[in-house]
């Protein structure tokens, strides 16, 4: 038998029962929107760690303080000021080899005040002079504090573009002074960073920048800074691209191990990698994936075994043809093909489908969700070879059934 | 002058059922019967002559002995090597008709057409051509693109003769044929048949009605699964001439 008469024959049986030839469908729709759908989000995902990581640089270290291991303990005589200090990131910046900038962080979130308008629960930051080149951020307008500034705990401050906009519209902002926080803290504003969006969960230009010994002096409790010292959240150690990264890090863990007094077997720091952040990132992103193709993979052995049922159906209201046709020569391989095509149609038109589905319902995820989403086009041919093999692994029974039939007792079928 | 063996069966059996509900449908039956002969088989119902029509039909395998289906033994044959024997070699005749209630006249008559091996069925065009051809000789060219619910009884039975011919088969099987007809397309269809039979066709008809089984030849009687008789039909007369076949008769 020719191929497109064989098509042609498969076409005209699904078209005589258009709504259950559609409604057969739908599972495989459902199934290869689905595949396309979770390969457009975790490639979106993908594509915006992959961004950060640009963005930041491979090169970068992240001391944190850890609290759960070995960290401050009251009573433990040598852990009693415990965590990391701000003297800590001066020590790094010393004496290890290959850094080419440490940064201290300090946060907190305040009210900010610049006369006409007033934000907030604005979040400050409190940073050290080389935050603009760790962080890979730009000056649009006026400067970045000093070393100077920061000794000498002045009270200047960096806006981010958005918060700036925000305070103070089309005005230039630079030479203007906000009043800060509770203790209303002057500070003026002595320049402003260009965009630089949203990296992971900050938000870098709606912040506002000090020198972080203001911070320590305005805005951190000052009860606790009497007891623990000045306590910084993070440290930041841009590292040298022509060292290697390993040994920056074990000088790093010694310092800090011999400063604190603590044997690295339980530090009371952490220092962890931006590809290890990535990495945990990636993890998590996978999980979701996972989760997604066993959805996909389900959803498509439904949907064959809706094709199975309905080609069922249809072998036994034809019997009758069935038997006419091999009553003028059909062979049980031509029966078998017939049936066998009629599935992996119905397969392959919802594979269709689906993929319009899903390249329009990523499309539309990724506009209202926010959530970033790129369409693989590898993903619509995976799709749709799914949805072939489900059509013909599924079709197969049915399409035998119809062969193996008795053409006497098929022709005698009402 | 000594004609070609179409039929050749020797003690042909076919048992349905086991041990004590055997049934002997056929029963060591022999039977000849050559090219451009026109045979009425008839017997009363359970007589077996549909077990033997299935089975000269190819769409049956006996339980024991051969048939030479024109000099070829199909009696040991798979039902793949079956289909292509029905398909090339028999045309069928039904009762009921038998057509594709969804395809036109003209795309029920190619259907055997669609079953040929080795593409020997030449182009879709070619096939149309020649389905059109079989309506034409059928009288029922008009109605190329009825659907079968479109049609009369006559008409249909008419299609399906146009599709039992459309690859010059060695042997046409008719089984009823007038069964579901009035007396008038009865006649028509007879008269078409033996028109077919004027031209060369050899033809083997089932019937349980004499006023038909007189159309024949030959008529075997068949009862309890065995020939009861095989006798030439004395009143039997030849067709007229091929020139004057009515083709728009009806």
């Amino acid at each position: 038998m020719r191929v497109d008469k064989v098509l042609q024959i498969a076409w005209k049986g699904l078209a005589r029962n258009k709504l259950r030839s559609l409604l057969t469908m739908l599972g495989v729709i459902i199934g290869v929107s689905a595949v396309i759908i979770m390969i457009a989000i975790s490639a979106g995902t993908e594509k915006t760690i992959e961004e950060q990581i640009t963005s930041l640089g491979t090169n970068l270290v992240f001391i944190t303080q850890n609290f759960s291991r070995g960290g401050f303990q009251p009573g433990n005589p040598g852990q009693e000021r415990g965590g990391l200090v701000f003297d800590d990131a001066q020590s790094i910046a010393d004496g290890v080899e290959g850094v080419e900038g440490v940064v201290v962080e300090q946060n907190s979130t305040q009210n900010v005040d610049a006369g006409s308008t007033t934000l907030e629960d604005v979040s400050i930051l409190g940073t050290t002079p080389d935050f603009p080149s760790v962080r890979d951020i730009t000056i649009a307008n006026g400067r970045y504090f000093n070393q100077a500034e920061v000794d000498r705990k002045q009270k200047v401050a960096v806006l981010g573009a958005t918060l700036a906009e925000e305070l103070f519209g089309d005005t230039t902002p630079v030479g203007q002074v906000v009043s800060v926080g509770n203790t209303n803290t002057k500070v003026t504003v002595v320049g402003v960073f260009n965009k630089k969006g949203q990296v992971g969960d900050a938000d870098y230009d709606s912040r506002l920048y000090v020198p972080i010994t203001v911070v320590f002096q305005k805005f951190t409790p000052s009860q606790f800074a009497r007891i623990m010292g000045d306590r910084v959240r993070m440290i930041y150690v841009k590292v040298d691209d022509s060292m290697p990264l390993d040994d920056v890090i074990l000088q790093i863990q010694l310092l800090l191990a011999k400063r604190h007094n603590v044997s690295l077997d339980s530090p009371d720091f952490s220092v962890t990698t931006q590809e290890d952040i990535i990495q945990t990132r990636e993890s998590t992103t996978a999980a979701f994936r996972n989760l997604l193709a066993w959805v996909a993979a389900v959803s498509l052995v439904v949907g064959g075994i809706g094709i199975m049922n309905i080609m069922l159906v249809s072998v036994t209201e034809r019997t009758r043809e069935i038997g006419i046709r091999q009553s003028v020569g059909a062979s049980p391989n031509d029966i078998r093909r017939q049936f066998l095509t009629e599935a992996l149609l119905l397969s392959l038109v919802g594979g269709l489908i689906g993929v319009i589905v899903g390249v329009g319902g990523a499309w539309l995820y990724g506009k209202f969700s926010g959530m970033r989403t790129v369409i693989v086009p590898n993903s619509i041919l995976l799709a749709f070879v799914s949805a072939a093999v489900v059509g013909i692994f599924f079709g197969f029974y049915p399409a035998n059934k119809a062969a193996q039939l008795d053409p006497i007792e098929a022709l005698r079928h009402e | 002058m000594t004609k070609r063996m179409i039929i050749q069966i020797e003690e042909l059996t076919k048992i349905y059922g086991k041990g004590d509900i055997e049934v002997r449908a056929l029963d060591g039956v022999t039977l000849q019967i050559h090219e451009n002969e026109f045979v009425a088989i008839m017997g009363p119902s359970g007589s077996g002559k549909s077990t033997l029509m299935n089975i000269l039909g190819c769409l049956d395998r006996p339980t024991s002995g051969r048939y030479f289906l024109a000099e070829q033994d199909v009696s040991g044959l798979n039902k793949t090597q079956l289909a292509i024997i029905r398909n090339k070699r028999i045309g069928f005749i039904f009762q009921s008709y038998n057509l594709l209630a969804s395809s036109s006249a003209l795309e029920n008559v190619m259907l055997p057409l669609l079953y040929n091996r080795n593409g020997s069925a030449g182009t879709t065009e070619q096939q149309h051509h020649k389905a059109l051809a079989e309506l034409e000789a059928v009288g029922l060219v008009d109605r190329a693109h009825h659907k079968p619910q479109e049609l009369s009884g006559g008409q249909m039975q008419r299609v399906a003769i146009a599709r039992a011919l459309i690859n010059n088969p060695d042997l046409i099987l008719a089984d009823e044929p007038t069964g579901n007809l009035d007396t008038h397309s009865g006649v028509e269809i007879m008269e078409l048949l033996r028109s077919l039979h004027a031209r060369g066709s050899t033809i083997v008809m089932v019937t349980h009605d004499i006023n038909i089984g007189a159309y024949a030849q030959r008529v075997i009687h068949f009862r309890d699964g065995r020939i009861e008789s095989d006798e030439k039909n004395g009143k039997f007369t030849a067709y007229p001439p091929a020139q004057e076949i009515p083709h728009e008769s009806g």
